[in-house]
């Protein structure tokens, strides 16, 4: 990668680095909340000419191909729209006192290191660099949670810092059995860390200590993913830092921890003598689901509920590539994209409703359809989007999800139907409050970014009705790849 | 001379198994820290062992980095903190120490169990240092469940961090970025840590865990 120019698979690297250094010693607040959505605007430029783009050849540390590519534009995008709604999140976080200009430079250049940690993580072709990138990421976000300083928050960030480093240190342990056993195949030094080497000699690796190595990454990204019974830090995480933050969580670092589980399962797949990785992924994603769905109903804090929510999709992600094969693949993909989507515009209409009500307690946030029309029924679509009804993407993605697994394996369909429609009557029940019926709570107008939450929903509606032909076949063969 | 390379890279990887034990049944904060300080000198040792056998001078550098950031600096780092929060000295355990004593055996014979029994395809040094730093691993654990005070928490996943740098030189030739990531990471978790004690401290007067704990999740 060193043509002439700074190609686009660098400059998605390039531009977060530079701009975190820029923001952190940008002392006005104003320009950097812009600074940042134009920072966030060029990685999503870099980002989707690397759609369009020929792929560089893969070094020993930098990887694009097909399968990450879809997650760099995803994650950029949302990225991009998350940076337009911060700047009106934070105005008002500052007006109100909750927030001081410092702290705001502050979070400002976190921002965009993580940006920079997540496309490093999704790039990384040595499961070295990958490991420091999620590493990274963790450590930024810890610090995004407490960033209000409140009791809360900080035992949030603490909890989060705690299962997160314990998450990652499994996830090392991991890497290095891959790493040993992949030397004697392929020899010592780094060529055995490339993610593309290991994939071309798999087969011939130790397929015990492969298995070993599976549980390990799985329990340890797992944990970062926020499968039950390793999600204890989720919830509080979304529900205590500020809801960008909250959104970037459930709509890209689940993400990027995923991608890190999809990789070692391509690894293990390609071993014919190691443990198929499917039933692992299968068991823990049907735990999440059930166990999430049930938790929903006993939400008091709208952050939470939503964020118990995403422990639920994760859960049907995972499910889904654990059952493996073109059509669950597909579906998962699409389910991932999806979800990001709908989660991160919701918390971009939660984070607005919090600020009019003055709280984020179920009970005394009412009959916002009348008070907050636009604000109202952005939560409508997206909650109706996110329980998974006709006509959204949601719906079409679990409607794959669910009739391939009956094909295959009936049982598991219908306690996965039974996770999904308790899940829509928690979500159902709890929208009737918020929505309709009596007013309760602050009545004031708010100045909210309306484009970032209408852009993503109109989005799911789009894909739900209609679904682009070269994004079909693009999903198709990236999931011929996961195998 | 081979045996005896093989024999003292098995009684420093061994030690820091010991080591791990002792931290587990430590009831006082400064008590808790010279132990650790014992670890990162044990882990220096094995790594530098390591280094010389396998004559990779890179794991030197590790080994001088457990030496003194992980042995020197931040046990008096933290002995500081202590001394400026005047948090009382006593641990308060979930667990009693007998029966945390008995699940680290079984932890360490599990780990035993697990990695001797995959790892046959590696050199004998390779495959007891591993089952070793799965056992230091695994300690490390336990330490953070048992512990409900701050600092211990933070000590439990420095050891464990520890195990994970045994496993990384252990594994022969592992490139020097992972190792030098590391030693980092810990860095970068200290001054995590750092900052969250110093908040903690601000808000509530104890860095104790409990007392944070009480906000469980759920706003009633």
């Amino acid at each position: 990668m060193t043509g002439l120019g700074p190609a686009p698979a660098d400059a998605v690297l390039i531009v977060p680095l530079l701009a975190a250094a820029l923001l952190a010693s940008l002392p006005n607040y104003r320009w950097a909340a812009r600074f940042n959505i134009a920072a966030t605007f060029l990685t999503l430029i870099a980002a989707g000419s690397l759609l369009v783009a020929a792929q560089p050849a893969p070094t020993s540390y930098l990887l694009v191909d097909d399968l990450n590519i879809v997650f760099i534009a995803l994650s950029s995008f949302v990225g991009f729209t998350t940076s337009v709604f911060s700047a009106t999140y934070i105005d008002h976080e500052l007006e109100i006192g909750r927030l001081t200009p410092a702290y705001l430079r502050f979070y400002h250049a976190m921002y965009q290191v993580l940006m920079f940690s997540m496309n490093l993580a999704l790039m990384a072709n040595n499961i070295g660099l990958m490991w420091v990138a999620i590493e990274i990421a963790t450590l930024t976000t810890v610090m995004m949670v407490g960033i209000y300083r409140t009791h809360e928050a900080l035992e949030a960030a603490w909890k989060y810092f705690i299962l997160g480093s314990v998450g990652i240190g499994l996830a090392l342990f991991g890497t290095i059995l891959v790493y040993v056993a992949a030397e004697p195949v392929i020899g010592e030094g780094l060529r055995s860390m490339v993610w593309t080497e290991l994939l071309a000699h798999a087969p011939a690796f130790d397929p015990a200590l492969l298995d070993v190595a599976f549980v390990f990454l799985l329990l340890g990204y797992g944990t970062k993913v926020g499968l039950a019974p390793l999600h204890a830090w989720l919830p509080d995480a979304h529900a205590e830092g500020p809801t960008p933050i909250s959104a970037v969580l459930s709509g890209l670092l689940l993400n990027v921890a995923l991608y890190a589980v999809l990789r070692f399962k391509m690894l293990m797949s390609a071993n014919a003598a190691a443990v198929a990785p499917g039933p692992l992924m299968v068991a823990l994603g049907l735990l999440s689901v059930i166990f999430a769905a049930f938790m929903l109903y006993r939400r008091r804090d709208i952050k939470r509920l939503f964020a118990y929510s995403s422990i639920e999709h994760m859960g049907i992600i995972v499910f889904a590539f654990g059952m493996g094969g073109p059509l669950a693949n597909f579906a998962g993909l699409l389910h991932m994209t999806m979800h990001s989507l709908t989660k991160s515009g919701i918390f971009f209409t939660v984070g607005h409703i919090a600020q009019v009500k003055g709280t984020q307690r179920i009970a005394e946030i009412g009959g916002l359809t009348e008070t907050h029309v636009w604000l109202g029924w952005s939560l409508v679509v997206g909650v109706l989007a996110i329980a998974g009804l006709p006509p959204f993407g949601i719906f079409m993605s679990e409607f794959l999800v669910v009739s391939s697994t009956f094909a295959r394996s009936p049982l598991l369909a219908i306690i996965l139907v039974f996770g999904l429609l308790t899940a829509l009557g928690a979500l159902l029940f709890r929208l009737n409050g918020l929505a309709f019926g009596e007013a309760r709570g602050g009545l004031a107008p708010i100045r909210a970014s309306y484009a970032p939450l209408s852009t993503h929903l109109a989005l799911v509606v789009a894909i739900g009705i209609y679904l682009p032909t070269p994004l079909v076949a693009w999903f198709q063969h990236v999931s011929t790849l996961l195998g | 001379m081979i045996n005896l390379d093989f024999d003292i890279a098995h009684l420093l990887a061994g030690g820091l198994v010991v080591v791990s034990f002792m931290l587990l049944y430590q009831d006082r904060l400064y008590a808790l820290l010279n132990i650790y300080a014992l670890h990162a000198v044990t882990l220096a040792l094995a790594v530098a062992w390591q280094a010389y056998i396998q004559g990779a001078p890179h794991l030197y550098v590790t080994a001088v980095i457990a030496l003194g950031f992980k042995a020197i600096v931040i046990p008096i780092t933290l002995h500081r903190i202590i001394e400026r929060l005047g948090i009382h000295r006593e641990i308060e355990t979930v667990v009693g120490i007998g029966l945390t004593m008995l699940v680290g055996i079984g932890l360490v014979a599990l780990a035993m169990v697990v990695m001797l029994r995959v790892t046959g395809g590696a050199t004998p040094i390779a495959r007891e240092d591993l089952a070793f730093a799965l056992a230091v691993v695994l300690l490390g654990l336990l330490i953070m469940v048992t512990r409900r005070n701050a600092v211990s928490q933070v000590v439990g996943f420095m050891s464990l961090e520890n195990g994970l740098v045994l496993a990384a030189t252990g594994a022969h030739g592992m490139p020097l970025v992972v190792e030098i990531s590391v030693a980092f990471s810990i860095l970068i978790a200290l001054i995590v840590i750092g900052i969250f004690l110093f908040r903690i401290r601000e808000r509530f007067d104890t860095v104790d865990i409990i007392t944070v704990d009480q906000f469980r999740g759920e706003r009633q």
